[in-house]
């Protein structure tokens, strides 16, 4: 999802500290930053809120793109509103990962580098209006499923975060959802083009939750520690269910042949999207990879003189203050 | 990071007359950015009308190893609670 193949690692801490720790969490406590840890619930934390985190940012870039081509002042103003709400996303997120060590500057330098991850899904261009309704309804559709579980995670300071995030998070899918509604109901091209967006983020869509169960190596110590809460293929399904009878309201036509429901099982049949795929954009080779991580290296490089600046500013008024005393 | 903006906890009090809250934190360069930025992070819903910022290695917070000497006392003192005490029904409200 926004955390995607989040690498855990392996306990390595005294066995009488790790079964302590383990009832807290399985007692329903809340683990907070100055609390005894083990080594590994830092590191896969840290791993999972930045990722998090730089979803959220980067996730900014696709939608940024069409705020000044909105088509009316009201939909560019609650867009604009929307991306705002993303860059406070991220802060509470790296705030959050910040308690257990981390300094957000160092996160996002690894971001930018390279060596840490965000989701796959804002590998994706938005080719036009349409696409933004569709990313709105789908994407922060698929990323509530994934939060909501999450405001239970046993770290605090994540705990805390998501109730927020989730709190502002079902604005983004109703604008969503609104800003596609127009569309196919709109005229026979503009439903056509609603069709198309539907059709071209609906596996991306579910690729955000990661790859099957069968295939998720990362997931076991995880949940034990609260610190994922569903597996990857509960939740897409979650997805999917919730998610189809949507497309039919809209009178759009399922994105996959492959969608039936199964009345024994009480969900509905999908496609797997194509794990190939998946496993290129992760490893950056996605239609706008390049684009995006160019785009935050360029804003971190033209903003180095603000960030020095009005540090500067601030260190001659508290010297100056000093003086003054 | 050699120059880093410095974190700050961000208190914000709400309407009808509650004290402010802890609602996390965020960089800023001094107090004057940390109280334009909380504006922006924390309050894009109505959700206050005073913020309080403090820089974060400011607060001196206890110990989690602490919490015995410091609540345990409390918890044999149930007199201090006014469910403790047995008041007839014929006494009325109290």
């Amino acid at each position: 999802m926004y955390a995607q193949m989040v690498k855990s690692e392996a306990a390595q801490d005294d066995p009488e500290k790790l079964a302590a720790f383990q009832a807290r969490i399985d007692a329903g406590e809340k683990i907070e930053p100055k609390d005894w840890m083990p080594a590994a619930y830092r590191k896969t934390l840290i791993r999972q809120i930045g990722q998090h985190a730089h979803s959220e940012i980067v996730g900014q870039l696709p939608e940024g793109n069409w705020i000044t081509r909105a088509p009316t002042l009201e939909r560019k103003a609650i867009l604009l509103a929307k991306v705002q709400d993303e860059a406070g996303h991220g802060l509470y997120l790296y705030c959050a990962a910040e308690t257990l060590g981390v300094s957000r500057d160092e996160m996002t330098e690894m971001l930018l580098d390279g060596r840490m991850k965000y989701s796959s899904i804002f590998n994706y261009p938005t080719l036009n209006w349409s696409d933004i309704g569709a990313v709105g309804w789908l994407v922060d559709g698929a990323a509530i499923i994934n939060q909501v579980p999450l405001q239970r995670t046993s770290f605090g300071p994540y705990s805390r975060a998501m109730i927020r995030v989730c709190k502002e998070e079902s604005f983004h899918a109703r604008q969503g959802f609104d800003a596609i509604r127009k569309m196919a109901e709109g005229t026979p091209e503009q439903k056509k083009m609603a069709q198309d967006s539907v059709n071209r983020l609906w596996f991306p869509a579910l690729m955000m939750f990661g790859p099957s169960d069968k295939e998720s190596v990362h997931s076991e110590q995880s949940m034990a520690w609260k610190i994922k809460m569903n597996t990857n293929d509960e939740l897409r399904q979650k997805f999917v269910d919730q998610t189809v009878p949507q497309i039919e309201f809209l009178g759009l036509d399922l994105p996959d042949p492959g969608i039936k429901w199964n009345e024994e099982r009480g969900h509905y049949d999908y496609t797997d999207p194509d794990w190939s795929e998946f496993f290129d954009v992760i490893k950056g080779n996605g239609p706008c990879n390049v684009d995006r991580l160019a785009a935050r290296n360029k804003a971190w490089d033209d903003g180095a003189w603000v960030r020095d600046g009005l540090m500067a500013h601030a260190q001659k008024k508290r010297a100056a203050k000093t003086a003054a005393e | 990071m050699k120059n880093e903006w410095p974190l700050w906890e961000i208190f914000i009090r709400g309407q009808h007359g509650m004290s402010h809250r802890h609602v996390g934190s965020l960089h800023a360069p001094d107090a004057e950015m940390a109280i334009k930025n909380a504006r922006d992070v924390y309050t894009r819903r109505n959700e206050g009308l005073s913020i309080w910022v403090v820089e974060a290695n400011h607060i001196a917070a206890s110990s989690p190893s602490d919490k015995g000497p410091l609540y345990e006392p409390s918890e044999s003192k149930v007199y201090r609670h006014p469910t403790f005490f047995d008041i007839p029904d014929e006494v009325g409200a109290m």
